[in-house]
């Protein structure tokens, strides 16, 4: 029994903390040129039922429907591109596209960006949308209230103005190639919006059914939407707190779909089975050993690179997700376009790092203390990483800490030798150009590089310019780069059309298809 | 008696006092802001003030109690820190699935526990009344989450005749649909507790069988049944309610364990939340929502057995031998 509910707390608080601690990531970087190309979905299969209804498993309930009050991952999930829509659109591939930007402008000296938005586009409510709701939907990420997880990557902002009904012109402070991509986490919302707590006044293809708080949330077509119609007659999302309950409502047809499979162990069930679809897409959650990179013996490279060395990450990952998920050698996730395979860069070899070990003045080894977040997977990693480290004569003290505690312990006050955390977001490299940072990776040269791309003129350039950071980091080992976590989606076999990598958290629904 | 229920009542007034003070404090003692947990890595520090002030944490301790304590003599149990909702209708639309579970159970409980525990009781030299009692004894030791899966196994995924979790989005609109929902969670519930309420009246049972009135009684002529019915249920009733109390008292807190197998949006699931959110006004609404219905059961069980037995009537506390 205690057993029991101490892992239901702890996939509760895992949630949490996903949301939260991680929940960021001022992205680095975008498309300077909308681009083509529909999201990397699963094939259709069939022919489809208009009428049918998608039921969806998830784990994430929204906290509220409000994504800058704290709405959360679930709101994300629910809400993104299906109930709100922005101006630009991350695609399940990772690609920017346009959505309620028709096109845009940017000035020679890249300050000024003019954005024309698509006509005859109006809220659930009735009202039309203009320019006027496009910059309060901008001011309100920006708020002082705003619990909004991007508000940092929008301190650039100097102006915004809206010369007429359909142009928005924002004046930024210094140059930001990633500014569209980061404006396609800005939901355009009504600026008359009463409640958004509790309801939506969006222009997305489905407006909110009901909401049974603790239970789930429908969506329904709405038949003023601008664009395309959805694909099906409604979503339901139905959330469970154990990924248990969760598979057993696949398997006995209560739902149709899991957004994000968290149990490795239920996978053989679906596996083998015609009547399943276990879909293996990219996640951009990376599980990190995050070295203190500011005090002994971590200050040293060698040191990192020796422990990175060490373990022995395929057997790692096998032994949680079994044939599931990426080894990455560093910080970038293959759907982030400054991707390059690094596992080559720091190997699996003992000898190895034995030498480095000795190198760098250690060779009788030495002891820190690991501190390990107290829900899946950190615990079982943190044993394992005892084991091989034990190898070359280092001595691993595991300290068990609630999300909580890592917040305050490790995060704010950097009262740390090594840890471990799960790293959600896309385009989440920039933050080794942080000094700051509770890693306290402190190299100028990969700072200069983040910035340098930040400032580009084309997204070949920032790419380019990433990619060096990404190199540098893994050649410092600034962290040992576990590995990426798997995206699985199971879905019935008569589903098609549905996003497999679920960046960010998002989940659009509305091509999904049943026969 | 009027006596007797005014100076219940003033009872039941002063406990929730102590215990929503006692809740206060308690959860103000668990390390960690929740201002915290309301915000991601990239959080300022002007965001993490200004979260504190919004939800009222960076206020001195007395005072959040006073408002606390101020507002719940109004009904009103306050705004969740994480979601900004209110607590109170969110319990409310809880209690539509925690109570009706809560009751269920109870009730199958004891229609099941009490023939097998007089029969336990009744025939204890004989094979099956050791073979009931052993059984009940093994229940006592199989915890409720473990049944519950093993039904989920045979019912909802082999037999494919019950749901495997889940509660209608409508509630009670549609009485069957909501019942079929709950008759796994029900029957899991009441397994695990009949297991121990069969004990119970089977003692009860047995000390009445050994007493002395019912031999006297069955001297002067009455028949077994007839001796039980006027004498030997009553008596064996009075240990048995007080058990009852403090077994549905119980299966209402405990049901937050069976809630989260069976995927049920109850009490239950919305505390676990609560607590791993660090979210303090829905952990206190629930809480003491709980300790009401814990006192008001206890309440109950006290004045039953007063009807049941007269020899308590004079009393307060309820221990009149």
């Amino acid at each position: 029994m205690k057993s029991k509910m101490t892992s239901l707390v702890g996939a509760t608080l895992m949630v949490a903390l996903t949301l939260t601690a991680c929940g960021s990531g001022s992205g680095s970087g975008s498309e300077n040129a909308p681009a083509a190309g529909s999201g990397s979905t699963s094939s259709s299969t069939g022919s489809a039922d208009p009428n049918a209804t998608i039921e969806v498993g998830s784990l994430y309930e929204p906290q509220n429907l409000d994504n800058t009050g704290g709405g959360g991952q679930g709101v994300t999930e629910a809400f993104n591109g299906n109930v709100y829509e922005g101006l630009f659109k991350l695609g399940d591939d990772g690609k920017v596209e346009n959505l309620l930007a028709k096109d845009y402008k940017v000035s020679p000296d890249g300050l000024t960006y003019t954005f024309t938005l698509q006509s005859g586009v109006t809220f659930h409510s009735g009202d039309p949308l203009t320019s006027a709701d496009v910059k309060y939907s901008i001011e309100k990420v920006l708020a002082k209230d705003s619990q909004s997880a991007r508000k940092s990557s929008f301190t650039g902002i100097k102006s915004i103005t809206t010369p007429d009904d359909s142009t928005v012109t924002v004046k930024l402070s210094t140059k930001s190639i990633s500014f569209v991509y980061n404006l396609s986490y800005v939901w355009v919302i009504n600026n008359q919006a009463k409640d958004l707590t509790t309801s939506e006044d969006g222009t997305g293809p489905y407006k909110l059914g009901t909401w049974k708080r603790g239970s789930s949330l429908s969506l329904d077509p709405f038949a003023g939407y601008w664009g395309t119609p959805p694909t099906n007659k409604g979503v339901v999302f139905h959330y469970f707190t154990a990924a248990t309950a969760l598979n057993n409502a696949l398997l006995t047809n209560a739902v149709d779909i899991v957004t994000s499979e968290q149990s490795p162990d239920a996978l053989a069930q679906f596996k083998d089975n015609k009547d399943y679809k276990v879909n293996d897409g990219h996640s951009t959650t990376k599980l990190l050993l995050a070295f203190n990179d500011r005090v002994k013996p971590f200050d040293n490279a060698l040191v990192r690179k020796a422990v990175t060395s060490a373990i022995d990450n395929r057997k790692l990952l096998n032994s949680i997700w079994g044939d599931y998920g990426t080894l990455i050698g560093s910080m970038v996730p293959p759907t982030d376009p400054w991707y390059e395979d690094l596992t080559t860069v720091n190997p699996y070899d003992v000898e190895l790092a034995k030498k480095q070990l000795s190198e760098a003045g250690y060779a009788n080894g030495f002891s820190f203390t690991l501190d390990t977040p107290n829900y899946d997977p950190h615990p079982t990693a943190a044993t394992f990483i005892k084991g091989e480290l034990a190898k070359v004569g280092i001595t691993v003290t595991i300290n068990v800490i609630t999300a909580d505690e890592w917040y305050t312990k490790v995060f704010k006050n950097h009262d740390f030798a090594a840890t471990l955390q799960e790293h959600v977001n896309d385009r989440d490299v920039v933050w080794y150009g942080n000094p700051d940072f509770y890693w306290g990776y402190d190299n100028p040269e990969v700072t200069k590089l983040v910035n340098q791309a930040e400032q580009s003129d084309t997204t070949d350039d920032q790419a380019a310019l990433l990619k060096k950071a990404n190199q540098q980091i893994a050649a410092d080992a600034a962290s040992d780069w576990l590995y990426l976590y798997p995206q699985i989606v199971v879905a019935s076999s008569s589903l098609s059309g549905y996003p497999i990598n679920g960046l960010n958290s998002q989940f659009y629904a509305y091509t999904i298809k049943k026969s | 008696m009027a006596t007797y229920l005014l100076r219940r009542a003033a009872f039941l007034v002063i406990s929730l006092f102590l215990a929503s003070v006692l809740l206060f404090l308690l959860l103000r003692l668990l390390p960690g802001d929740p201002a915290n947990s309301l915000l991601s890595i990239g959080a300022t520090p002007e965001q993490i003030a200004a979260a504190r002030h919004q939800i009222g944490s960076d206020l001195p301790l007395l005072e959040q109690f006073v408002s606390w304590l101020g507002r719940l003599v109004t009904f009103d149990l306050g705004t969740s820190f994480v979601s900004t909702l209110p607590v109170g209708p969110e319990i409310a639309s809880r209690l539509a699935v925690t109570v009706p579970l809560t009751l269920l159970s109870f009730l199958l409980a004891v229609v099941v526990a009490v023939p097998i525990g007089f029969i336990a009781a009744y025939r204890s030299n004989s094979w099956y009344g050791s073979l009931l009692s052993g059984l009940s004894q093994l229940g006592i030791a199989v915890p409720a989450f473990w049944v519950g899966m093993l039904l989920i196994t045979v019912f909802s995924l082999r037999l494919r005749v019950l749901p495997a979790g889940g509660f209608p989005r409508d509630d009670w609109a549609d009485p069957a649909d909501a019942l079929t929902s709950l008759a796994l969670p029900v029957v899991t519930i009441a397994l695990v507790m009949s297991a121990s309420l069969i004990r119970y009246v089977r003692s009860a049972t047995l000390d009445v069988l050994g007493s002395d009135y019912l031999r006297t009684f069955r001297a002067l002529g009455s028949s077994f049944t007839g001796a039980m019915w006027r004498h030997g249920l009553r008596n064996a009733a009075v240990p048995v309610v007080s058990i009852l109390g403090i077994e549905l008292a119980t299966t209402f807190l405990g049901a937050v364990v069976v809630e989260s197998v069976f995927a049920l949006p109850g009490l239950g699931s919305m505390l676990i939340k609560g607590i791993a959110q660090h979210d303090y006004p829905v952990i206190q609404g629930i809480l003491f929502v709980s300790t009401f219905a814990v006192l008001v059961i206890g309440f109950v069980a006290d004045l039953v057995q007063r009807l049941i037995d007269p020899r308590l009537r004079g009393t307060v506390s309820g221990n009149a031998r």
